[in-house]
């Protein structure tokens, strides 16, 4: 809870607390509805929640990049991504962007949103459920570059909750 | 004000086109197209250069003796074109701006609008309305 109150103090302009958790709830159902339908396979199937993040971030990155200058290159995307981006929909920024200039791109987010409820910091006990609630938020990346001329795939990968890493990997032509 | 509002996708393929005078609707396409050339330029040079040329609105991209014709585009590779007519003496560029504000947030509206697939052409009444106030 305190989390969230931090928040609403350094978002300028933000609505009630309602809101945040309405797209927790919504994101958890549409996990629980995607899970439950590939249970008939024996692997998980997390490709169609993927393709929604893919479609969302297509969609809304025409809205969030409207009032920003255009982009020098690809590094100055990717920038955006990690503060403006990230800002608005988990209402902070990645704590550490690592890149080797040659299309790799790692976003480091020590406390992310989603995975930030799931029992205590360091707790091993849901780790192998955590994919589920990153592979939305990998499509969300991957939608958005894409329209914004960046091709590329996104992995995501958790080591120790609440703390992930998204590899954005450039698909050079 | 406006005559003729266009929208253009990333492939340059017309996503909308509307003009006031349906009848000379032929002549306006062409000066959209005319101009995708200009606005390809004007863009190509934004990478090169690093400083002045970051904004979206990309200003006048040509003018005749009848018509002005003013360029935008998104981050995201989408152009608008607005044709305004030259007589129209008292229009600022501040105004025009507006107008491609406007159209922006239109366009907006309808790519966050979950039936429409990103890349069609635009059938939005939402869209239309906003279009026809720019050219009131």
């Amino acid at each position: 809870m305190k989390h969230q109150f931090v928040d609403g103090k350094s978002v300028p302009g933000a609505k009630a607390e309602a809101d945040e958790c309405l797209f927790e709830y919504l994101h958890g159902e549409i996990i629980n509805y995607v899970v439950s339908k590939s249970k008939e396979s024996s692997e998980e199937d997390l490709s169609q929640l993927e393709w929604m993040g893919f479609s969302v971030g297509y969609r809304i990155i025409e809205r969030l990049t409207r009032e920003m200058q255009r982009f020098k290159d690809e590094l100055d995307i990717i920038k955006f991504i990690c503060t403006d981006f990230w800002n608005s929909l988990y209402h902070k920024q990645v704590d550490n962007l690592r890149t080797n200039h040659h299309g790799v791109y790692v976003l480091h987010d020590n406390e992310f949103r989603l995975l930030a409820k799931i029992g205590k910091a360091g707790s091993r006990q849901y780790l192998c459920e955590s994919p589920r609630l990153l592979a939305f938020t990998c499509g969300l990346l991957r939608g958005s570059l894409a329209n914004l001329g960046v091709a590329c795939t996104v992995k995501a990968e958790v080591t120790a909750l609440p703390s992930c890493k998204f590899n954005v990997e450039v698909q050079r032509m | 004000m406006a005559v003729c509002v266009a929208v253009i996708g990333k492939d340059n393929s017309p996503k909308y086109i509307k003009c006031v005078d349906e009848t000379n609707a032929l002549q306006f396409h062409y000066k959209v197209h005319t101009s995708i050339d200009i606005v390809e330029e004007k863009l190509n040079i934004g990478t090169k250069t690093v400083a002045d040329n970051k904004e979206l609105f990309l200003g006048m991209l040509y003018s005749t003796e009848e018509y002005k014709i003013f360029g935008y585009a998104t981050n995201t590779k989408i152009k608008f074109i607005i044709v305004l007519q030259s007589s129209n003496a008292t229009l600022r560029d501040n105004e025009v701006r507006m107008m491609f504000r406007k159209l922006h947030i239109a366009y907006a509206n309808v790519v966050s609008d979950p039936f429409y697939i990103p890349g069609d052409q635009i059938k939005s009444r939402a869209f239309d309305s906003a279009v026809s106030e720019i050219m009131s």
